[in-house]
């Protein structure tokens, strides 16, 4: 069977120890993290973490009844396909040598992000978007040579009725 | 009302009806220990922790209720894990109440410090470190309403020693509400239609019970059912006495080591109504054959339980007495007029298939293990509680002694660990004093608490061991006999201690039969004995369990006698 992505967003009781509850069942069960988010809602006492995951449907199921049944998760959601929003960010360290500069400077505009830190062999380049936009920034500055990658992981919310 | 948090325990235990805690006292616990001691409640001493975890499982099954056990940090809970695991795998409710250092010293690496919540997360239902006084109430009311509810299971909550200290304002908890955590009790009645449907028009149906049953109390509902609709039932080894094992619709248990009937009718049946079990991998086989002519229905409380490991044509949700009650009253409804006649070419195929392939054993000159099994059933009539050790003795034991009564087979079913047995039975009788407890052991299992000898006979816990005494690792020795060539890789337990003056040693009364001819004699002396007794019994030491499914392998392929 085909593992396809998902992304699953969860709102949890916030108190110590429930994000190793998460994550613990996602190692001890044998499922797989992509990505893993995490931080307090408007309600301090509920946060949401976000994990996007890859499995075959089977696992899937199993994955979010495990997560449904573990006491401190509130509500979960499967955030894939169009139903939601999703975004990521990341911080592209990137090699910047005088001739290459203007055509970095040219694809950060094309993607519409933004260089944070400048130096003499680099560029810091903060971008927000999609996996789709995230993969083909990466891909093009990759031949100029990226030395350094920080991603923050997948954000998603589901949108509201129109 | 001003009380400190001891104080506040003991209230809250009182009102959830606790009578009996097993457990070991130290530091971190010692203010909760001066507090029980002015109760009523009963306090088992052990003499390790692991046998409290044991016993308290053992209470709690034999008197369907939530087990409880109190012990101190660091030691005193990573002593408690293999018992919590245990607890955990088989679904048992019960509460672990361990000490911690006081709240300010906690991650200093303290005397005596463990994070047992961390440790014990993966094998607990939920755990909790109380983090003040003022949260204690509700998190011991949780901790209960968890055990018990949905599907059961063992709750931990670790108590730091200043929260047991501290002075607050009690107010009673009345009801516990937790937003996240709604069991799912009452099944989909269309989905419980649909099963109906099906029984009507199956022609090979087989029922298969599993510990859910027992846990639910559906014992009764189940058998209804199954007599009503004449239709053949196994069990797993959990599930043994959800229906009566001497009834003629019974299959015997399925599985690894179950009847030849039982894993026949499994793999060729065309309905298999499965109630309150998980489809161990003991039970399934190869699961790409397991019952693969059948429509699976499958009933359980957990959603995570369905699915998980085999394909399902009708899963419900639920808890298994309710919906066997209203599959019951459905079922008045249905056309079952000729299901008589229906059934007969069916039971008739059974019938063969338990005629020509019995559970058996070679009769020799030897004292053989089964006959010890089968003696003790017939010399306790059948009721005896019947606790066991782990590996061929509690094979033997499942499939010699059959359980007309659930609540009565108390055995370490999906964590299979050694050294369950002498503390389980402990908390049985604690819970059926009037009833016969019987530890089916093993010569190694038992050495694993034997200490808990001491506990029974300091607590007059009249409990009777019976060792089926192979000096082998009798279960693994059969692994390697069949499928490793017979290398005996340090399965020998060559040096044992004398049962008997073990026996003497703890104060209790040992007895010991080398011959079949004086089984019946150290039985019926040994069972009438007022107090704890161990009964040693020098067994064929290369007996094995048969039938026999190799690990993988369909479960209609067995190796037999
Ligand atoms: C705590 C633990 N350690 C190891 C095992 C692996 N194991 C399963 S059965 C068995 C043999 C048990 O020997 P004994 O108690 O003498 O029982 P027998 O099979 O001989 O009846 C062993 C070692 C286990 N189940 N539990
Ligand atoms: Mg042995």
């Amino acid at each position: 069977m085909e593992e396809t992505k998902h992304t699953m967003t969860m709102l949890v009781d916030n108190q110590p120890g429930v994000l190793s509850r998460v994550a613990g069942l996602f190692s001890g069960k044998g499922f797989n993290i992509e990505s893993l988010c995490t931080a307090p809602t408007m309600d301090p006492h509920i946060s949401r973490i976000t994990i996007v995951t890859k499995a075959n449907p089977p696992v899937i199921e199993q994955i979010e009844k495990q997560l449904r049944k573990l006491v401190n998760v509130v509500k979960l959601r499967d955030m894939t396909g169009a139903k939601a929003v999703k975004r990521e960010m990341a911080l592209i360290c990137v090699r910047a040598r005088p001739d290459l500069r203007a055509e970095i400077l040219r694809i950060v505009d094309i993607f519409r992000c933004k260089v944070i830190d400048v130096g003499a062999e680099h560029y810091i380049i903060e971008v927000t978007g999609d996996e789709g936009k995230l993969k083909a920034l990466i891909n093009l500055l990759k031949p100029m040579g990226i030395k350094k990658i920080a991603r923050s992981g997948t954000l998603a919310l589901y949108r509201e009725p129109k | 009302m001003k009380l400190t948090g001891a104080q506040i325990l003991m209230q809250v235990l009182q009102e959830e009806g606790v009578d009996t805690i097993f457990g070991f006292p130290g530091g971190a616990v010692i203010d909760i220990y001066d507090e029980l001691d002015k109760t009523d409640i009963r306090h088992i001493l052990v003499r390790h922790e692991q046998g409290a975890v044991h016993a308290a499982d053992g209470y709690a099954r034999a008197g369907n209720r939530v087990g409880v056990c109190l012990v101190t940090s660091g030691p005193g809970a990573t002593n408690t894990v293999t018992g919590i695991a245990s607890a955990y795998m088989d679904s048992i409710p019960m509460v672990i109440l361990t000490g911690q250092v006081p709240t300010q010293l906690i991650g200093n690496d303290a005397f005596q410090e463990v994070d047992i919540v961390g440790i014990t997360r993966p094998c607990t239902k939920h755990n909790y470190l109380v983090p003040s006084a003022e949260a204690f109430p509700r998190i011991i009311k949780e901790a209960f309403y968890l055990a018990r509810s949905g599907r059961p299971g063992p709750v931990l909550v670790d108590i730091p020693k200043d929260v047991a200290k501290a002075v607050i304002d009690y107010q009673p908890i009345e009801e516990v509400r937790l937003k996240s955590y709604n069991p799912t009790y009452e099944p989909n009645m269309k989905q419980l239609k649909k099963v109906v449907h099906l029984v009507e028009a199956s022609q090979r149906p087989v029922i298969f019970a599993g510990g859910g049953v027992i846990l639910a109390g559906a014992a009764a509902e189940l058998t209804a059912f199954a007599r009503k609709v004449r239709i053949p039932v196994t069990a797993s080894l959990m599930g043994l006495g959800a229906f009566p094992g001497t009834d003629p619709l019974w299959l015997g248990m399925l599985g690894m080591h179950g009847t030849y009937r039982a894993n026949m009718s499994t793999g060729a049946c065309d309905l298999l109504i499965s109630i309150g079990v998980r489809f161990d991998d003991r039970v399934t086989g190869k699961t790409d054959a397991f019952a693969a002519q059948a429509k699976i229905v499958h009933i359980d409380i957990d959603p995570t339980s369905i699915r998980k490991n085999i394909p399902v044509t009708i899963p419900i949700v639920g808890d298994c007495k309710i919906s066997l009650q209203h599959l019951n009253q459905l079922i008045e409804q249905a056309d079952m007029a000729d299901v008589e006649q229906k059934r007969q070419g069916w039971l008739a195929q059974i019938k063969e298939w338990k005629n020509t392939k019995p559970l058996a054993y070679k009769q020799e000159d030897t004292l053989k293990p089964q006959f010890v099994v089968e003696k003790l059933y017939e010399l306790t009539n059948g009721e005896a509680i019947i606790t066991t050790e782990v590996g061929q003795n509690q094979m033997w034991a499942a499939q010699y002694y059959h359980f007309d009564q659930p609540n009565h087979f108390i055995t370490s079913g999906g964590l299979g660990c050694m050294g369950f047995g002498l503390p389980a039975a402990i908390g049985a009788q604690m819970a059926c004093p009037d009833k016969l407890v019987i530890d089916i052991a093993g010569d190694g299992s038992i050495q694993m608490n034997i200490q808990e000898m001491a506990t029974a006979v300091q607590s007059g816990l009249p409990v009777k061991v019976v060792i089926l005494n192979n000096a082998y690792l009798g279960m693994v020795r059969q692994w390697q006999e069949l499928f490793y060539g017979r290398r005996y890789a340090c399965t020998g337990m060559d040096c044992a201690p004398d049962f008997v003056k073990l026996a003497e040693a703890y104060g209790a009364v040992g007895l010991r039969a080398t011959k079949p001819q004086e089984v019946e004699s150290v039985l019926k002396e040994g069972l009438s004995a007022s107090g704890p007794v161990i009964m040693d019994f020098k067994v064929d030491r290369e007996e094995s369990v048969y039938p026999m499914v190799p690990a993988g392998a369909p479960i209609t392929e067995m190796l037999l006698v």
